[in-house]
């Protein structure tokens, strides 16, 4: 149980070149391409893939047939209305929910069957509903990231303390470390959180709805320290949002879901049309250019 | 947080505070326990309890010391760290400071499963404790089954537990009038929960119970169950194997609240107050489960020594101290908490 974390390296990065250059997501195959993927491989080789999945809960299925692969280093966003099915999509993608019927694929390899801290070193998510426990500080919430790299016998090595304080000063809480989690501003609170996440040193890292209850210039802070993530450390990051114009100017891969269907996936750019909009969300609306990014920028029709 | 670290790369990691709270109320709790043996129709000194006990005393003394006073000293000891881990499970498990076991049902599994055996078997000590244990394993069992859907949640738990209390408080009820009226009076004893005339029959089976339930708790889920602290789907992307964990949790717990309540019947309310307690003086975050075992076992033995001694020649059951204090405690925290939003 406690072999690990001696000959890893600290930072996932490290082991790649961190040139911050995004992928260029286009097209990709689905099911069936990621056979004999080798994790390292070329820069877009999907790690993460779903294969023929069914999701559901007891008896009530939520999609069907899914084929779903998340670009290798790619900032992917999965967006659709509400019930579409993207955040059991993101739990069948972090084994939370097992899937009625189909495989997620993580480096070829089928993750029911993965030894469950193993995973935890390769694939982190950040969920909606984790509780701060009751007068716990920052710096110990953080602390607590470093669990699947621990033992019994190795509960807190010199690489956990530094990997925490990186952690914290990557996502700007390193000045919280002593104050309680439960004083902090939804806005710090959800930063500590990925500070969590970030400290568990998964090059994938999955959140569902990381904006949800913050308020504008929150939500914009945690998406530009995810893109920062993103870009400077080479993580690969899937989120689900909700603001289709916040996933048209972060993500680099976008999948757009309606009733447990993917309707549409690929680069923003490409993707985010009026028709595509009204299919999905049946909002009638207008594509224009973001005039400080050039992504598209969904404008909905007014009211005649 | 405080580190230990071996050249070889092996760490340590623990918190002064909790390591100070457990030591002292060790401390306290063995204080009492010298204290306890030494009082009594023939009292000895605190000097001379210590040299019999390390076994340099005189042979009169080392009677009444191993035979007679340790073996109930022992009972207190150890059921009341039983019942201080096994609530600090719980209300970690179940996220709750009401999840504890005479809440949850389990102590009241055990006072039914005790009076089937003396209903049905007649009431040796041998019978009602084997009766506690498995009715405290049986209702165990079906507390998790109805609770259970797609896994087991705090709120459901504490829900259907407060269910099956109140099913079996009804139960234990027709089941003593049952029973042949000398079997009656002796469970009624029993039920209170009293340490009076344990031998080491009764000390050994939960000894050895702890035995293997304390490291399996401490040494092979107590991590995982810090991190269910923050919710089940934290604690798996963290790789917490969230069912199995809790399972075999409640499973251990469950079987020490059965093994403690064998030894000394359902004492009330230990399980719930000494993790409270604990983890207000140790004033830190996760489950405390250290601490509450320590807290446990000093909250009993001084319950025990009041039960004893402090009303003259009339000696009480301890369960009657441990429920007035534990009561109190419970109706302040319903009070208290209640205001602060957390239950």
């Amino acid at each position: 149980m406690d072999t690990q974390t001696a000959t890893r390296s600290a930072n996932p990065s490290a082991s790649r070149p961190a040139t911050g250059q995004r992928t260029a997501p286009g097209p990709h195959p689905g099911a069936g391409a990621a056979d004999g993927t080798d994790g390292a491989g070329g820069a877009g080789d999907p790690r993460l893939t779903g294969q023929e999945l069914t999701l559901a809960y007891d008896e009530r299925t939520i999609a069907q047939d899914l084929h779903v692969a998340v670009p290798d280093r790619s900032f992917t966003v999965v967006v659709g209305p509400n019930a579409c099915g993207k955040s059991t999509l993101l739990r069948a993608l972090s084994r939370m929910l097992k899937p009625a019927r189909g495989t997620v694929l993580l480096d070829g390899a089928d993750i029911s069957g993965m030894h469950a801290k193993a995973l935890a070193r390769t694939l982190g998510l950040l969920p909606q509903s984790s509780i701060a426990p009751d007068g716990i500080t920052v710096s110990d919430l953080v602390a607590r990231g470093r669990y699947p790299h621990q033992g019994l016998l190795r509960q807190w090595s010199r690489d956990d303390e530094r990997v925490v304080r990186e952690s914290m000063e990557a996502t700007g809480v390193e000045e919280l470390g002593d104050r309680f989690v439960d004083e902090l501003s939804g806005g710090q609170r959800q930063r500590v959180w990925i500070a969590m996440a970030l400290a568990q040193q998964t090059p994938l890292l999955l959140l569902d709805e990381p904006t949800t209850y913050l308020d504008i210039a929150h939500q914009i802070e945690i998406l530009d320290l995810c893109a920062r993530l993103h870009e400077e450390e080479g993580r690969t990051l899937v989120a689900v949002l909700h603001d289709l114009n916040h996933a048209a100017r972060y993500a680099t891969h976008l999948i757009a879901m309606r009733d447990g269907r993917i309707v549409a996936e690929g680069a923003p750019g490409e993707v985010v049309t009026a028709e595509l909009v009204e299919e999905v969300f049946g909002m009638p609306c207008r594509v224009i250019d973001d005039p400080e990014t050039g992504t598209p920028l969904v404008v909905p029709a007014a009211r005649r | 947080m405080s580190v230990i670290r071996t050249a070889g790369g092996l760490s340590v990691s623990y918190r002064p505070r909790a390591l100070f709270v457990g030591l002292g109320c060790l401390v306290l709790a063995l204080v009492a326990a010298v204290f306890a043996i030494g009082s009594g129709e023939y009292p000895m000194g605190f000097g001379d309890v210590v040299r019999t006990l390390i076994g340099q005393g005189d042979p009169a003394d080392a009677f009444i010391v191993n035979e007679l006073r340790l073996p109930r000293t022992c009972a207190a000891l150890l059921v009341g760290a039983a019942l201080g881990l096994a609530g600090a499970v719980f209300q970690a498990v179940v996220r709750n400071p009401l999840g504890s076991p005479d809440i949850l049902g389990f102590t009241n599994g055990a006072s039914a499963g005790a009076l089937v055996a003396v209903v049905v078997v007649g009431g040796s000590s041998a019978a009602l404790a084997g009766g506690a244990v498995i009715g405290a394993v049986v209702v165990g069992t079906l507390v998790y089954a109805l609770a259970w859907k797609r896994g087991v949640h705090g709120y459901r738990l504490v829900l259907v537990g407060v269910g099956a209390t109140a099913i079996l408080t009804g139960l234990n009820s027709y089941l003593i009038t049952r029973a042949r009226i000398e079997d009656a009076s002796r469970a009624v004893l029993w039920m209170t929960g009293s340490l009076d005339g344990r031998g080491w029959s009764n000390v050994l089976p939960l000894a050895l119970g702890m035995v293997v339930l304390v490291p399996l708790i401490l040494f092979g889920c107590a991590r995982g169950l810090r991190m269910m602290e923050m919710g089940d789907d934290a604690a798996n992307a963290l790789g917490v194997r969230v069912e199995r964990t809790r399972l075999t949790l409640l499973a251990a717990a469950v079987l020490l609240v059965g093994l403690a309540a064998a030894a000394a019947g359902p004492v009330a309310f230990v399980a719930l107050t000494a993790p409270q307690l604990a983890r207000r003086l140790t004033r830190t975050p996760g489950p405390n489960l250290v601490p509450a075992l320590c807290m446990g076992a000093a909250l009993l033995v001084t319950a025990d020594l009041v039960a004893q001694r402090a009303f003259g020649d009339h000696q009480l059951p301890v369960g009657v101290v441990t429920g007035v204090l534990g009561g109190g405690y419970l109706v302040w925290l319903l009070a208290t908490e209640r205001r602060a939003g957390r239950i």
